[in-house]
C-alpha cells in the first residue's frame, strides 16, 4: 500500500478524504471544485460579481411563490377540459406548497451550520440538484398520476432545494459587504421575491405550449423548468467567491467606534439558540411575517368584497401583481435603508406604521377608497418584504459573521410558523364573522385590527432587544478550532 | 488550517456586464409582464 504523499506536496490540497488522512486529499477528487478552498476570490475580483450568483439562486427558489399557477391544470390531468372522477382535488394539491415550505423552514435550520462550514459553491451546487431534481420528480409523478411523487418530489426534495438555496449566499455577502450589509442581503432576498415574477407567466407559457386537446402539459413544464433551473443555479455556483481571510473593501475601515447594537464578536450558531436575542427576534420575524402573508394570500378576495362592484376580478388579480412587485421592491428598499437607520429602528418603522395603516384600513372601505386601500397595503406589503430582507443583517449585527447564515437558517422557523398562523387568523375570522351575521365588506375588519395588534407586540419584542451577552461570545481558541476561512 | 487556493484573478467589465444581463433581463421580463397585468386595476 502506498503511503499517502507528504501534506506539502504538489498537487495536494488541505481537506479531508476518506481513506487518506484528514488533512490532505488529491486535488483530483471528484467534485473538490465545491470546497470552500476552491471559491475564495483571487486579487482584481469585484465583489459585484457576487450578488448576481446569490440572484442566480434566488430568481430559481422563488419560483416557490408561483406555484399555485399549477394547481387548477393538475385537476384536470385526465379530464383535461374538467375535473374527472381520479383526477387530484385542490386540497390534495395544496399540500404540495405547504411541504416545500415546510421543508425549506427544516432545510433551513437543520442544514445551516453545514452551509456555513461547506461554503457557498457547495450549497449553491447542492441546492441545484435538490429543487431542479425534485422538478423531475415530480414529472415522474404527474406522468404517472402518483401525488405522493409530487410531494416527495417538489415538497421533500424541492423544499430542501429551497432551504439550503435561500441562506447559501447570505454569509457570502455579508462579508463581502461589510459596509453596506442590509443593501447586499437585499438585493438576493429580492430575487426570492422576484422569482414568482418570472416563474408566473413563464410556467403558463410553457404549459400552453405543451397542452394539446388531449394532454395537459404539466410534466413536460416541469421537466423543462428542472433542467433550466439547475443550470441557472449553477451558474451562480461557478461564479460565487468567498473574499480572502481579512478582506476589506478598498477605502473602508471598519468604525472604530461600532453602534451599541453592533458587535464584532461571533456567537456559535447553536449557543444563539440560548440567548433572549434570538427569540425576540424570531417573534419579530413571525409577527411581521403573520401580518403580511394573511393578507397576501387573501388580497384578491379581500379587494372584491370590502369594495363590492368597484373592484372586478381583473382589477384584483391587478392588485396582487402590484403587490408583488411592492414585495420585491421593499426587499431591496427598506434593507438598504437599515444601513443608514439602523435595523432596530427599520422594524420599529415597519410595527408602527404596519399598525397605523392595519387600523386605518377598515375605514377605506367606509370611504369606499380604493386608492387609499391599494396604497396602504402596498406599504404594508413592502414591510412584509422588508422584514424578510432586513433579519439577515440584524443577525449580523447580533451575532457577528460567522454563523450568520447558520443562524438565520434557524430562525426561518418563525417563517414557517406565520405561513400556518397568518393564512389561519384571516380565514377563519372572516368565517366566524360571516357567520355572525356581519356583511362580507365589513367581514376583514376584525382581522385587520388583530394584524395591527400582533405587530404592537412585534414593537414590544423588538424595543426589548439588546446587545448579546459577552459570556456568549466565541473566544479566539473557539474561534480558531472552527477551521473555517474568514 | 487549510491553506486557500485562489480562484483565477480578474473581474473584467464585459464579465460584469454578463453577469448581471444574466439576471437583470429575466428579472426585468418578468416585472413588466406583472406591470401590464397590474394596469389592468387602472382601466
Amino acid at each position: 500500500m502506498n503511503a499517502p504523499p507528504h501534506p506539502g506536496a504538489a498537487g495536494y490540497l488541505w481537506g479531508r478524504s476518506p481513506g487518506l488522512p484528514r488533512q490532505y486529499t488529491p486535488r483530483m477528487r471528484p467534485l473538490s471544485f465545491l470546497d470552500r478552498d476552491r471559491t475564495v476570490a483571487g486579487s482584481g475580483f469585484s465583489r459585484w460579481m457576487v450578488p448576481p450568483a446569490a440572484l442566480c439562486v434566488h430568481l430559481c427558489i422563488g419560483q416557490a411563490y408561483a406555484f399555485s399557477v399549477f394547481n387548477l391544470p393538475m385537476t384536470r390531468l385526465i379530464g383535461i377540459t374538467d375535473s374527472a372522477p381520479g383526477d387530484w382535488k385542490l386540497t390534495d394539491l395544496g399540500w404540495i406548497f405547504t411541504l416545500g415550505i415546510f421543508f425549506l423552514g427544516v432545510s433551513a435550520a437543520v442544514f445551516g451550520r453545514w452551509v456555513e462550514e461547506g461554503g457557498p459553491r457547495r450549497a449553491m451546487f447542492t441546492a441545484a440538484l435538490c429543487f431542479g431534481g425534485g422538478f423531475l420528480i415530480s414529472a415522474a409523478g404527474v406522468y404517472a398520476h402518483e401525488i405522493w411523487v409530487v410531494y416527495l418530489g417538489y415538497g421533500v426534495l424541492g423544499g430542501i432545494g429551497l432551504g439550503v438555496g435561500y441562506i447559501s449566499p447570505v454569509s457570502t455577502l455579508i462579508k463581502w459587504f461589510p459596509d453596506r450589509p442590509g443593501m447586499a442581503t437585499g438585493m438576493a432576498i429580492m430575487g426570492f421575491g422576484g422569482g414568482a415574477l418570472i416563474a408566473s407567466p413563464l410556467s403558463v407559457w410553457l404549459m400552453e405550449r405543451f397542452t394539446t386537446p388531449s394532454h395537459i402539459g404539466v410534466a413536460e413544464t416541469f421537466i423543462v423548468l428542472g433542467v433550466v433551473y439547475f443550470l441557472f443555479m449553477i451558474v451562480g455556483a461557478i461564479i460565487v467567491r468567498i473574499p480572502p481571510p481579512g478582506w476589506q473593501p478598498a477605502g473602508w475601515t471598519p468604525p472604530a467606534q461600532p453602534p451599541k447594537l453592533v458587535t464584532t464578536a461571533n456567537v456559535y450558531v447553536y449557543r444563539a439558540l440560548r440567548t433572549p436575542q434570538f427569540w425576540l427576534i424570531w417573534w419579530v420575524l413571525c409577527l411581521n411575517v403573520t401580518a403580511g402573508i394573511g393578507v397576501l394570500g387573501q388580497a384578491s378576495a379581500m379587494s372584491q368584497e370590502m369594495f363590492p362592484g368597484k373592484v372586478s376580478v381583473i382589477a384584483a388579480a391587478g392588485f396582487v401583481g402590484l403587490m408583488s412587485l411592492f414585495n420585491m421592491a421593499g426587499r431591496f428598499l427598506w434593507a438598504s435603508a437599515s444601513d443608514y437607520l439602523g435595523r432596530k429602528n427599520t422594524y420599529f418603522c415597519f410595527f408602527i406604521l404596519g399598525t397605523v395603516l392595519y387600523a386605518l384600513v377598515p375605514n377605506t372601505g367606509r370611504l369606499g377608497s380604493v386608492g387609499l386601500f391599494v396604497l396602504f397595503f402596498l406599504v404594508i406589503i413592502s414591510m412584509y418584504g422588508g422584514g424578510f430582507s432586513t433579519l439577515p443583517a440584524y443577525l449580523k449585527d447580533m451575532f457577528g459573521t460567522r454563523y450568520v447564515g447558520a443562524i438565520h437558517g434557524l430562525l426561518l422557523t418563525a417563517w414557517s410558523a406565520a405561513g400556518v398562523f397568518g393564512p389561519v387568523l384571516v380565514n377563519y375570522i372572516r368565517a366566524y364573522e360571516i357567520a355572525h351575521g356581519v356583511p362580507k365588506a365589513d367581514a376583514y375588519n376584525a382581522t385587520m385590527y388583530l394584524m395591527a395588534a400582533l405587530l404592537v407586540i412585534g414593537f414590544f419584542c423588538n424595543l426589548f432587544v439588546r446587545p448579546v451577552h459577552a459570556r456568549h461570545h466565541m473566544s479566539s481558541v473557539q474561534a480558531e478550532a472552527t477551521l473555517v476561512p474568514q | 488550517m487549510s491553506s486557500p487556493t485562489p480562484a483565477p484573478s480578474g473581474t473584467s467589465t464585459i464579465r460584469l456586464i454578463l453577469a448581471w444581463s444574466f439576471v437583470g433581463i429575466p428579472l426585468l421580463w418578468g416585472v413588466l409582464e406583472t406591470l401590464r397585468n397590474a394596469l389592468k386595476l387602472f382601466q
